[in-house]
C-alpha cells in the first residue's frame, strides 16, 4: 500500500490494466447486481433494465423500424448531428473574431467587454427567451450551442493572439507584410491547432446545450428521443442512448485530436 | 498516520448515525408526492394546516410530503422513492402499472371537465388541423385530448404533426410566436394563452367528460400490509373537500390559501375548478369508481396507451395490463392485473362523513 502513493512508482503492465478497468467493472457489477434484485421482485421492471433488455431496446431503436416505419435511432443522430454541425460552423467563426481582437486594438475595444459579459450569462437560463424570438425550430436550438459557446472560443482566440510575441509582428511588417497577411498568414495558423483543442474540450458544453435544447421542443434527436421515452419509462432505450451519445462524443474528441497530431506535427505536446 | 483513520472513522460513525432513525422507522415513515395541478391543491393545504399531519399522528404513523414536478412525481413512484402519489389515470396505467408495479387507486379526486384544451390561431374546426403542427406535451393528456379530438371528427393523427414541447415552455411560445397554430395544455397555461387576441378554442375535456380521471394512488404492497396509511389519506383528503366544497367564509380562506400555493389569486383558481368536476364526497367518488361509465372511459385511455406504444413497444394487444375494478371486473388480462380501483378506504369514509346538502 505504501508504494501507492510513491512519485517514482513504476507499476507493471498488469497492474495499469487491472487499475485502469477497476472502476468499470465496480459499476457495471453494482449495476447488474441492483437489475438483479428489482427483477427478482418485479419481472417487469423497467428501471433498472438487464443487460440483454438493453440490447434488445437497442435493437428496436437500431434495426427496427418503429410505429412510424423510422430507424429513430439512425434519425436522431441525423438530426441532432445537423444541428451540431451548423453550431460548430458557427463556432468556428469566433476564431477569426478572436484573432481580430488580439491583434486590432480598435476591433478589441469595440468587442471585449461586451463578449466577456455575454460569456457569463448561463446559456440555459436564455433559452425561454430563445423559444420566443426564434420560435421552436432548429434556429433556437443552434443559437443556443452558438450563445453559449461561441463567446469562450473567441475569446481564447483573442488570449492567444495576443500572447504572440509583438516582435514576429515587427518582422512580419518589416518584410512588408499586409496588416491582413499579419492575422492570416502569421498569426492564425500558429494559434490554430491550440484553437481546435478549444473547440474539443468545449464539446461537451455543445452535446449538453444540444440536448437541453431538443428535450424542450422537438420532434426528432436524440435529446428529444430521450424526453420522450422518459414517458414509457423506457431506461432500455435511454441507457444505450447516453452510451451511444458518449461514444459518438469520444469519437469527435479523438478524431480532432488526430487531426491536430497529423497535421500539425510541430505543436508541441 | 493515526490522525487519518481519526477522521475516516468519525465521518463513517457520522454517516451510520444518521441512517439509523431511518432504518429504525422505516415501516411508520410514509412518504407522498404532489405536484401543482387545481385538483391537487387540496394536497398542499392538507401539508400546511398541518391536516394530514394530524390524520397521520391518529393513526400513529408519519407522512412526508414531497412537492415535486408533475413527470418526476410519477418517476418516483415507479421507482419505488415515494408510497404513494398523485397522477392521472392514463399515467397511472402507463407508467408504474405498466412496469409491473401493482397499483391501487385510492381516492379518484376530479375529472377535468375543461382543464385541458385545445387552442387554435385562425382555424375554425378541428378538421381544419390537417397539415398543421401541432405544440404539445407528447405523450400526455394533451396527446390523449387531440386523439381523442380527432377521433371525434373523423381526422387521422398522421394527417398532422405533433411536436413535443415542454409545458414550462409551452405558453410563452405560443403566445408570441404568431407562426404557431395550434397548441393542446392545460390550466393554468390555457388560461394564459386563451387572453391572448387571435386565439380560440375549438376542443376541450368537458367534450369527454370522465375520460381525464386525477387521482391518488398507492403502491398495492404497501397498501396491503399498512391500510393505515391509507386511512389517513382518505381522512385528510375527504376532511379538506368538506371544508371546501361548503360555500362560505372558510372555504374561501382555504382556497385562496391554495390559490397562493399555485400562484394563481383567489379568482383564477376558482375559475379553474370550475373546469374541474370535483368528487366532493366519499359517495360521490365511491359511486363513480363503481360505475359502468368508468370502465368505457378507461376503455378509450388504453385503447390510446395501446396505439402508443405506451403499453410496451412490443405488447401485443391492449389487454397486457389488467385493470380491476370494485365489483370484481377485470379489463384485460387476468393474470397481469396491475392496476386496481378500489373502494374499501372511501367507502369507510362514507360512514363518518357530515351530512352534505
Amino acid at each position: 500500500m505504501k508504494s501507492f502513493f510513491r512519485t517514482d512508482a513504476q507499476p507493471s503492465l498488469a497492474a495499469t490494466w487491472v487499475l485502469s478497468i477497476l472502476f468499470f467493472v465496480v459499476l457495471i457489477a453494482a449495476y447488474l447486481l441492483g437489475s438483479y434484485y428489482r427483477h427478482l421482485e418485479n419481472p417487469q421492471d423497467k428501471v433498472m433494465p438487464t443487460f440483454s433488455e438493453m440490447l434488445d431496446g437497442l435493437k428496436r431503436s437500431a434495426i427496427e423500424p418503429d410505429r412510424n416505419g423510422d430507424l429513430r435511432l439512425w434519425i436522431d443522430t441525423l438530426a441532432s448531428a445537423q444541428r451540431f454541425g451548423l453550431a460548430i460552423a458557427v463556432i468556428f467563426l469566433a476564431i477569426p473574431l478572436g484573432v481580430g481582437m488580439g491583434l486590432f486594438p480598435y476591433v478589441e475595444a469595440l468587442f471585449y467587454r461586451f463578449l466577456v459579459f455575454f460569456d457569463k450569462i448561463p446559456a440555459l437560463s436564455v433559452l425561454p427567451i430563445l423559444f420566443i424570438i426564434f420560435g421552436l425550430d432548429e434556429l433556437s436550438k443552434i443559437a443556443l450551442i452558438v450563445i453559449g459557446v461561441f463567446p469562450t472560443v473567441a475569446l481564447d482566440a483573442h488570449l492567444r493572439a495576443k500572447s504572440i510575441p509583438r516582435e514576429q509582428l515587427h518582422k512580419a511588417q518589416t518584410l512588408g507584410a499586409s496588416e491582413h497577411e499579419i492575422a492570416y498568414r502569421i498569426v492564425l495558423p500558429q494559434i490554430f491547432p491550440k484553437m481546435l483543442d478549444t473547440i474539443r474540450l468545449n464539446l461537451k458544453a455543445m452535446m449538453l446545450l444540444l440536448i437541453a435544447g431538443e428535450s424542450l421542443a422537438a420532434t426528432v434527436g436524440l435529446g428529444y428521443r430521450i424526453f420522450v421515452v422518459r414517458r414509457y419509462v423506457a431506461m432500455d432505450i435511454i441507457i444505450p442512448y447516453v452510451l451511444w451519445m458518449t461514444g459518438l462524443l469520444f469519437l469527435t474528441d479523438w478524431f480532432i485530436q488526430w487531426v491536430i497530431r497529423r497535421r500539425y506535427v510541430w505543436v508541441d505536446k | 498516520m493515526p490522525r487519518c483513520r481519526w477522521l475516516v472513522a468519525t465521518m463513517l460513525i457520522t454517516v451510520v448515525v444518521s441512517a439509523l432513525p431511518q432504518m429504525v422507522l422505516a415501516k411508520d415513515r410514509f412518504s407522498l408526492a404532489i405536484s401543482i395541478y387545481a385538483g391537487w391543491m387540496p394536497w398542499y393545504y392538507a401539508k400546511d394546516q398541518g391536516i394530514l399531519k394530524k390524520w397521520a399522528e391518529r393513526q400513529k404513523i408519519s407522512i412526508d410530503v414531497v412537492e415535486m414536478d408533475y413527470i418526476p412525481s410519477v418517476e418516483a413512484f415507479v421507482a419505488g422513492k415515494v408510497d404513494a402519489a398523485v397522477m392521472t389515470n392514463m399515467e397511472a396505467l402507463a407508467m408504474p402499472a405498466k412496469a409491473g408495479l401493482d397499483t391501487t387507486v385510492l381516492i379518484v379526486g376530479d375529472y377535468s371537465n375543461g382543464n385541458d384544451a385545445l387552442l387554435v390561431r385562425g382555424i375554425p374546426e378541428v378538421k381544419g388541423l390537417k397539415g398543421t403542427e401541432v405544440y404539445l406535451v407528447e405523450l400526455s393528456v394533451s396527446h390523449y385530448l387531440l386523439a381523442r379530438a380527432l377521433e371525434m371528427h373523423g381526422v387521422k393523427e398522421s394527417e398532422l404533426k405533433v411536436v413535443n414541447t415542454s409545458d414550462s415552455d409551452i405558453a410563452p411560445a405560443f403566445i408570441a410566436n404568431k407562426s404557431q397554430k395550434a397548441v393542446v395544455t392545460w390550466n393554468p397555461m390555457v388560461m394564459h394563452i386563451e387572453q391572448t387576441p387571435g386565439v380560440s378554442k375549438i376542443f376541450d375535456s368537458s367534450k369527454i367528460p370522465g375520460e381525464i380521471l386525477d387521482l391518488l394512488v398507492v403502491n398495492t404492497k404497501l397498501l396491503n400490509d399498512e391500510a393505515r396509511f391509507a386511512e389517513a389519506l382518505v381522512g385528510a383528503w375527504y376532511e379538506v373537500m368538506s371544508l371546501m366544497s361548503q360555500r362560505g367564509p372558510e372555504a374561501d380562506k382555504a382556497m385562496t390559501a391554495m390559490a397562493q400555493r399555485a400562484n394563481a389569486s383567489l379568482n383564477e383558481y376558482k375559475g379553474q375548478l370550475r373546469t374541474t368536476a370535483m368528487f366532493w364526497t366519499p359517495t360521490a367518488a365511491s359511486d363513480y369508481a363503481r360505475s359502468a361509465e368508468i370502465k368505457e372511459k378507461m376503455d378509450f385511455v388504453r385503447n390510446f396507451c395501446f396505439t402508443h406504444g405506451l403499453l410496451g413497444e412490443d405488447a401485443r394487444s391492449v389487454d397486457v395490463v389488467g385493470i380491476s375494478y370494485p365489483d370484481g371486473t377485470i379489463q384485460g388480462d387476468g393474470r397481469n392485473v396491475k392496476l386496481r380501483f378500489d373502494t374499501r378506504f372511501v367507502d369507510k369514509a362514507k360512514a363518518g362523513q357530515p351530512r352534505q346538502d
